[in-house]
């Protein structure tokens, strides 16, 4: 009796470690369909870079002769299209560094006024950056290619740079919202009794302590302004002042375009966001995730 | 991506404070308070009021409206935008939602693949939608060949069928953005305490039995306010229709955001684009008013 008994539970034990093994080694199959579904235009980004003009139109799923030709005539701008590459690189950095800054700075000071200061129109200025946060951003494109002419920023780097701001700082105050509500009150309390003016508290308390957040929102604005595309193409129009994506887009639709290099250029392109993202991978991730659900 | 519990609400403090600041921000510190605040007033009004009001005066054009619904590219750009929501949306929700259970698993791998997996969000999107146009191109695409290699047949002209178009773009679509939600998805399941499920395994719960009653009533609000926030995104979503199937082929897979674009700078209309956008609101404010409800009690953060 006892013999099968231990016998029964040895064979379950069996089946329960086989439907364990079973259940890995299913769930890394579909780890491998889910890679593939991921890499598989990332992939053939770098498949068409790496191939001669001729070969891009052909049947290969596989390079048949690699080549950095492509990537060589991007970084020495050889290209008529690509002519002005590099000083596009450096107006999508300036437009990312910027707005970055503007953000950060008019987004601090905004939330340091409503939650520390405690300005009475807090609440107003609260449901303002609410309003803002609502709005599809390619909705207001229309109007704002008529109002950056009247203020007289048109092909002017400012004009994204004041969009990308308007549209990244609503975002910025509600995260510095629940980043700040976990800061002493009792430090600027006594901050105050010492005689520190608001200035002083905000330089030398709020910012050293909302550092984290700042990573995040800086990083965050940084791409967001890095990775535009509608308000750069809508708003800036001649070789010297528009941005990458910009070009690529142009690059598209010229008859004749050369697929290698334009994917090569892409990459290039796509290099630097990508490197920032997985470094502040971790501020980023708890930035936007912060909180999560509330049980 | 964040929304605070406090929204539209007045800031959460006790009374007797505010009482002291309220004698504090007297004279010159009231003065450096507007200081303070001016910089974000002035983008407000400059960018936000003006263009709004700007816009609602451009759409405000009755004629602009009659021209619009005469154009016979209108009706198919109003499905289409429908068909991107409720497919895209929702298709990338669950399935977002599902890819986050299947992260919860333990493992070096597993963890490995989650940073290959985040690659599309991390990777700007004009890169990824132009290299996917090309890979769906009918002739010498990377699918087409691939379907090639393997079943030596002609795979479908993916861009130059309005259906496949369709499909095409939503693909691209669902492809640049899961991984995003399927993080904030991670997130939510990762702040359900264990206990929780511990209790359940003792009462002999299984799999489905644990999802249908611990995960998704705990997740129920965080879905939904990902689910309103994401309609009023794609609402406005221009990339992924310009650059995957740019509105073709023969303009029907417009939506309206980029037919609005194409109405205003491509047709040098700018009030007939703006009357498509403007005939998104009846669908953009219930929802607006919908997700602002949601977050004013507070039940979720993001």
């Amino acid at each position: 009796m006892s013999a099968t008994l231990r016998a029964g539970s040895g064979r379950r034990g069996q089946l329960a470690r086989r439907s364990r093994w079973l259940g890995e080694a299913g769930a890394m199959a579909f780890g491998v369909l889910l890679a593939i579904w991921t890499l598989m235009p990332l992939y053939n980004m770098v498949l068409v870079a790496v191939q001669q003009k001729e070969d891009v139109f052909s049947t290969n799923i596989w390079p048949p002769a690699p080549t950095l030709e492509s990537f060589v005539a991007v970084w020495h701008e050889t290209y008529w299209l690509l002519a002005n590459f590099w000083r596009q690189m450096g107006n999508s950095a300036f437009i990312g560094i910027a707005v970055a800054f503007l953000t950060l700075a008019i987004g601090t000071l905004t939330k340091f006024t409503i939650s520390r200061l405690r300005i009475r129109q807090g609440p107003l200025l609260t449901n303002a950056a609410l309003l803002t946060y609502v709005i599809p951003m390619s909705f207001l494109a229309i109007p704002f290619y008529g109002i950056m002419r009247s203020y007289g920023l048109a092909d002017n780097a400012w004009s994204v740079i004041a969009v990308e701001v308007t549209f990244a700082t609503p975002y910025a105050i509600f995260i510095f919202q629940q980043y700040g509500a976990s800061i002493p009150y009792e430090l600027d309390e006594a901050a105050r009794i010492d005689g520190a003016s608001p200035p002083q508290i905000y330089f030398q308390i709020y910012l050293p302590l909302m550092a984290p957040a700042l990573v995040a929102i800086g990083t965050y604005a940084l791409l967001l302004a890095w990775n535009e595309y509608l308000y750069a193409f809508l708003l800036l129009s001649s070789e010297k002042t528009i941005t990458v994506p910009v070009a690529l887009g142009k690059f598209l639709n010229s008859d004749e375009a050369p697929w290698n290099y334009l994917m090569a250029a892409a990459i290039i392109y796509a290099l630097p966001p990508l490197v920032i993202y997985y470094a502040f991978r971790r501020h980023m991730s708890s930035g936007l995730t912060m909180g999560g659900v509330k049980g | 991506m964040s929304i605070s519990t406090t929204m539209g609400v007045a800031a959460p403090s006790s009374p007797a404070r505010r009482q002291v600041w309220r004698g504090g921000l007297l004279g010159r510190d009231y003065l450096w308070a507007l200081a303070f605040i001016a910089p974000y007033v002035a983008v407000f009004l400059l960018f936000v009021v003006y263009p709004v009001g700007y816009g609602m005066w451009l759409g405000s054009d009755i004629a602009s409206y009659r021209a619009l619904f005469a154009d016979p590219v209108y009706p198919s750009a109003v499905l289409n935008t429908l068909i991107f929501l409720a497919v895209g949306v929702n298709l990338k929700l669950f399935l977002a939602l599902l890819l986050s259970g299947y992260f919860m698993r333990k493992g070096w791998w597993v963890k490995t693949l989650l940073l290959v997996f985040i690659l599309p969000w991390a990777v700007p999107g004009i890169p990824s939608f132009i290299s996917i146009h090309w890979m769906l191109n009918g002739q010498w695409g990377l699918i087409n060949n691939t379907i090639w290699d393997l079943f030596q047949m002609d795979g479908p002209p993916w861009l130059d069928q309005s259906t496949l178009a369709m499909g095409s773009v939503i693909y691209g679509y669902i492809w640049k953005w899961l991984p995003f939600w399927t993080v904030i998805f991670l997130a939510g399941r990762m702040a359900i305490p264990r206990e929780l499920y511990e209790a359940a395994d003792v009462d002999g719960a299984t799999g489905i039995g644990r999802f249908l009653h611990i995960t998704f009533p705990l997740m129920a609000n965080l879905y939904l306010v990902c689910t309103l926030l994401s309609l009023i995104w794609t609402l406005g979503d221009f990339n992924s229709v310009h650059f995957i199937s740019g509105g073709g082929p023969a303009l029907s897979t417009h939506v309206l955001a980029t037919l609005g674009i194409r109405d205003a700078f491509e047709l040098g209309d700018p009030r007939m684009g703006m009357a498509a956008v403007m005939s998104a609101l009846p669908l953009l404010i219930p929802l607006v008013i919908l997700l602002m409800r949601k977050l004013s009690k507070g039940e979720v953060q993001l």
